[in-house]
């Protein structure tokens, strides 16, 4: 499969994926809440392309899309928020609290931060060249303990790229009500250097995160990716406050996979929609009929 | 001869010269200074590459032992003053007393977080209280104070080679304490495992009658209660035992009480709990409660512990505030005579 393609299939997949979990929610399949990744599909795709076994990863509350992107299991995705005994954390962490490999997410969200730049500096200190990718939102930046651990990871050298999804939206609180100042600004404060974009074009993000990633890896400094994206559904479910006309305008103009779709022909667009449809209904029907945890996994 | 200080001084050298994975995060830790209390004296010279001073970021740098530990290093962590652990709640809380359950299961957080406690040093309501008690009943982390009565360097040791999170509790006072101290000379002791590696010390006044009052008590403050039991026994007449327990918590397997303050409790059919932190919602409190809720017999209770208020920086207004040996006494005192009565 092309490059072209491979991108095209792994967003469809997040796309698909968060779909069918908005779609079947109210069936109550799902157990707790859920926060879709549905408009920024491309900068997981684009980031993850470039890490490496021995990098680490990690996420937020929003980890959905990270989650598949690093490679990650639909099945057991889809049965951790079905609570099921095959769910990644057989059930214990839910939607936002997930782990795979070298994978983490936590709910909390500054509070990632930090234990993201140790795990950097854990590489440093063994003298190996693995990184860590950390993705926060703009929403998390208010969050002080994240300006402990750039100054940190800054005086320590900590091979770590730090990641802003700015979707300019923390729930419901539009960034002006919420940020003074500016992202890339406050990365610059502990010379850290940020690379800013404004994209949903899976290629130009995939450009920029390979020259950040390149940074971090040999250079063993850490560095900051700041995105400009858009969330186009809820902050979970439901609990959208924009008005609808301004969401449209944000599906006309910036979805990924139709910025992506021009550089595939028809046919193997059709191909791969198929395909991923597949998969993902696959995947959900048989995370629906595993079996429930053991209760003793609740409180071992 | 030997100090509480110097024990867990050299507890620190052992577990670093053992491992090479253990690294000492917190402020001040480099040498010549070696800490505000001078635990960490020694280890940026013997090991250079493994002491890092940190910036006055408690929950920073944490977090940053947290991925340390989440990479397989064994990070300790220096919190200068135990007051300073609000500023770490939400990395203990929901992080690393977390990952290796929420995860699955199957990871390990290999990480100590220091902190002396305490007053009786003027410095203040906000550099003199006990405030362990907030971190009591937080699943997953496990909460060790050393005792004088054992070996305060080992205990740390072992906190170090566990493969979950530990909060280990130390006392301003309690470092310049002797583990063989000569006031303590009359007293004997018996050491068995209370849960996991954290041991629990009989204490008893050697030759004396069978002891009529428990006293369970830990840390600095276990220490205070012997003196007291000395001076119950021998102006008094008032005999006790007294349980030293290492482990805060979990305090005992699945809702009971640890087998030493169990069996003292057996014989005595009296309880009387002592700690430095604030009386209400303590420690003593969670003791009480399960030795009630396990005790065949009737007991008498009664809990020695703070003031229900700040700790004040005057050294008379301070006194009065923190139970001290007299207090212990006086509790003591009275919880017999209710029960001859």
């Amino acid at each position: 499969m092309s490059d072209a393609a491979a991108r095209y299939r792994a967003m469809l997949r997040i796309r698909r994926f968060e779909e069918t979990i908005l779609d079947k929610f109210p069936t109550g399949v799902f157990h707790g809440t859920t926060h879709t990744y549905i408009g920024q599909e491309a900068n997981a795709v684009g980031i993850l392309d470039h890490i490496r076994e021995g990098d680490s990863v990690f996420s937020n509350h929003r980890c959905h899309g990270h989650f598949l992107a690093y490679g990650g299991d639909m099945r057991g995705l889809f049965a951790e928020l079905m609570g099921k005994a095959t769910g990644i954390c057989g059930g214990r962490g839910g939607s936002q609290h997930i782990h795979w490999r070298r994978f983490y997410s936590n709910g909390v969200l500054g509070s990632a931060i930090p234990v993201a730049t140790g795990m950097g500096l854990a590489g440093r200190l063994r003298g190996d060249d693995d990184i860590v990718v950390v993705f926060m939102g703009d929403g998390a930046m208010g969050e002080g303990v994240i300006y402990e651990a750039l100054n940190m990871a800054a005086l320590w050298r900590a091979p770590v790229l730090y990641v802003v999804e700015n979707n300019r939206i923390a729930q419901t609180t539009p960034i002006e009500l919420a940020m003074a100042g500016s992202i890339p600004g406050r990365f610059e404060g502990f010379g850290v250097p940020a690379l800013a974009i404004a994209s949903s074009d899976v290629d130009e993000i995939s450009l920029a995160a390979s020259k950040a990633i390149a940074e971090v890896r040999d250079g063993g400094t850490p560095q900051a990716l700041v995105i400009d994206t858009n969330r186009f559904a809820p902050h979970s479910k439901g609990d959208d406050t924009r008005p609808e006309e301004a969401i449209e305008a944000l599906w006309a103009t910036s979805c990924p996979i139709e910025i992506h779709a021009s550089r595939l022909d028809p046919i193997q667009r059709e191909q791969l929609a198929v395909e991923v449809a597949e998969e993902v209904s696959q995947a959900f029907a048989a995370a629906l009929a595993d079996p429930e945890p053991d209760v003793e996994m609740g409180a071992a | 001869m030997s100090t509480v200080l110097e024990s867990l001084n050299a507890g620190l050298h052992g577990a670093m010269e053992a491992n090479e994975s253990v690294y000492i995060l917190g402020e001040d830790v480099l040498d010549p200074y070696g800490g505000a209390f001078k635990v960490t004296r020694g280890l940026s010279t013997a090991y250079p590459d493994r002491v890092i001073t940190t910036p006055v970021s408690e929950a920073g740098f944490v977090g940053v032992a947290t991925g340390l530990a989440l990479s397989g290093l064994r990070p300790v962590v220096e919190i200068m003053f135990g007051d300073f652990v609000t500023l770490i709640t939400d990395q203990v809380i929901n992080g690393l007393s977390k990952y290796g359950w929420m995860y699955g299961g199957a990871l390990e957080i290999p990480l100590v977080i220091r902190t002396p406690m305490g007053g009786r040093r003027g410095y203040g309501p906000t550099h003199s209280q006990t405030l362990e008690k907030l971190f009591l009943g937080v699943p997953g982390l496990r909460v060790l104070a050393p005792s004088a009565f054992t070996d305060p360097g080992g205990l740390l040791r072992a906190a170090i080679d566990d493969p979950g999170p530990v909060l280990f509790v130390e006392n301003k006072l309690q470092y310049q304490r002797r583990l063989d101290d000569p006031a303590f000379s009359a007293l004997e002791t018996r050491v068995q495992v209370q849960e996991g590696y954290a041991t629990a010390a009989t204490v008893g006044v050697a030759g004396a009658p069978r002891p009529q009052l428990t006293i369970a008590a830990y840390g600095d403050m276990a220490e205070r209660a012997a003196e007291a039991q000395l001076k119950m026994a021998y102006e008094l007449e008032i005999f006790s035992e007294l349980v030293a327990l290492e482990q805060l918590d979990p305090l005992g397997p699945s809702g009971d009480l640890p087998r030493a303050l169990a069996d003292s409790l057996r014989q005595t059919g009296c309880l009387l709990t002592v700690e430095e932190g604030t009386h209400t919602h303590g420690w003593g409190a969670e003791v009480v409660a399960r030795a009630v809720e396990t005790s065949p017999q009737k007991l008498g209770i009664a809990r020695v512990a703070a003031f229900d208020s700040p700790v004040p920086a005057s050294r008379v207004l301070e006194a009065s505030v923190l139970p001290d040996v007299d207090v212990i006494v006086g509790a003591a005192q009275k919880l017999v005579a209710a029960l001859d009565g």
